[in-house]
């Protein structure tokens, strides 16, 4: 059950105006090797939904400094002072979204459900177009699913089935991503034979493809 | 002790035997170090840890919420975003505490954007302030001689009616219902000094001498 994938196999799933997902957190379990071969790629026009910018040299901001990113949903930009200037100059579309409702607004598409209601944002400039419910008495946003074509997953250890665990903090958005994209790719930090099912935090079937080393 | 001290030591106060606590950046981070020996607080990071450890020089994988390698307490987890922000919003963390570019008498809190200046992103502040169980805003009095404490935010809101308490290296100031109390003033300053540096409408009825403060 191995569906290990070669670069330049990988870098022909690749194309222009995508939407990708990128796990990690201030790229703590971000897949840089699998960054290295969208730039590698020259592909151009993306949306990139990441917890953050990254770094000018480090993580999605390296593909935001390269100049292939149309649009940037994450919910932080200030470790990337490049996405600052490109949004002064009108050169990049910056959707910023609270933490915890782009996760679940990713984990919304995986499951199949339209959106969420959260009070997060109420009363807020994050409110602005959105429809706001009212449910028990409690107001809430209405926050809309978001999934993506592509989502690069890492930080993960894999088995040779497929399934996969992650090092340490490097889980933070991957699982949720690893449910919400047409192609699921994963990069390893670790191959082990076998994860205990116990253990397993994305099943084999969301995952497509292993990057080969 | 520093202003910055004096906030974190007296913010430290606050937090229960038992508390779940998840700290922000800044002088937030600088709140662990000043725990009561005896107390047992556990700390989240809202990237992914129960049971947050001090910061490391050696190799690892675990980072905080600011990126900085750090560590796991025994009998901490590890967690995705997912299960993070379920904590987090869900009314499972019992005190946060966090940085603020301004807040108001009505616990209004403004700190992650100066629109046509700095555009940093919110993270997880909004989530934070409008879940966790007690709302602690700690910041600088004034910048530049201007007051933090207002009337009412003058720039975008993280989140509107969410502080409960207030410490600034002046004071303590409790937000309720019929507005902004002044609870404690630290003993380099006086009731007037306070007022002065405050633009917000300040209730006095007994003040006291800042706890936990030298």
């Amino acid at each position: 059950m191995k569906k290990f994938i070669k670069k330049n196999d990988f870098i022909k799933l690749l194309k222009d105006e995508m939407t990708i997902s990128v796990g990690g957190f201030l790229t703590n379990g971000t897949p840089e090797k699998l960054i290295d071969l969208v730039i590698e790629s020259k592909v151009k026009g993306l949306t990139v939904i990441c917890n953050d910018g990254g770094f000018e040299d480090k993580g999605v901001g390296r593909l935001i400094v390269n100049n292939q990113v149309k649009k940037l949903i994450a919910s932080h930009i200030g470790t990337n002072p490049y996405v600052g200037k490109l949004m002064q100059e009108s050169k990049i579309e910056v959707e910023l979204v609270p933490q915890g409702t782009l996760a679940e607004r990713i984990r919304a598409f995986g499951a199949g459900l339209g959106g969420i209601l959260t009070p997060t944002g109420l009363q807020t400039i994050v409110e602005n177009g959105k429809q706001i419910l009212e449910v028990k008495g409690q107001k809430y946003l209405l926050e809309e699913a978001l999934g993506a074509d592509l989502a690069l997953i890492g930080g993960a250890v894999a088995d040779d089935y497929g399934n996969l665990k992650y090092s340490q903090t490097m889980r933070n958005f991957n699982p949720v991503m690893a449910t919400a994209a047409e192609i699921v790719v994963v990069e390893t930090v670790k191959r082990v034979s076998e994860i205990d099912p116990e253990d397993v935090i994305t099943p084999f079937p969301f995952v497509d493809y292993i990057l080969e080393d | 002790m520093n202003e910055k001290e004096i906030i974190a030591s007296r913010i430290a106060l606050e937090l229960g035997d038992g508390d779940l606590v998840n700290l922000g950046i800044g002088i937030p981070t600088m709140v662990a170090d000043y725990v009561p020996e005896g107390k047992h607080v556990t700390f989240q990071a809202e990237n992914g840890i129960i049971g947050l450890g001090p910061l490391t020089e050696e190799e690892t994988n675990i980072v905080n919420a600011g990126g900085m390698k750090a560590t796991i307490k025994k009998g901490g987890a590890f967690i995705d975003t997912i299960t993070s922000f379920t904590f987090i919003r869900g009314g499972h963390i019992d005190v946060t505490v966090l940085g603020a570019l301004e807040v108001d008498q009505e616990g209004s809190i403004a700190s992650w954007i100066i629109p046509g200046k700095k555009v940093p992103g919110m993270g997880g502040a909004m989530d934070l302030v409008t879940g966790a169980k007690k709302v602690i805003i700690a910041l600088k009095h004034t910048n530049n001689g201007q007051s933090k404490v207002l009337k009412k935010c003058s720039l975008p809101l993280t989140a509107a009616n969410q502080a409960n308490l207030i410490v600034t290296e002046m004071a303590v100031m409790k937000v309720e219902k019929d507005g902004l109390h002044l609870l404690e003033v630290h003993p380099d300053y006086s009731i007037e000094d306070v007022i002065k540096a405050t633009e917000a409408d300040l209730i006095i009825k007994d003040v006291q001498k800042m706890k936990g403060v030298n």
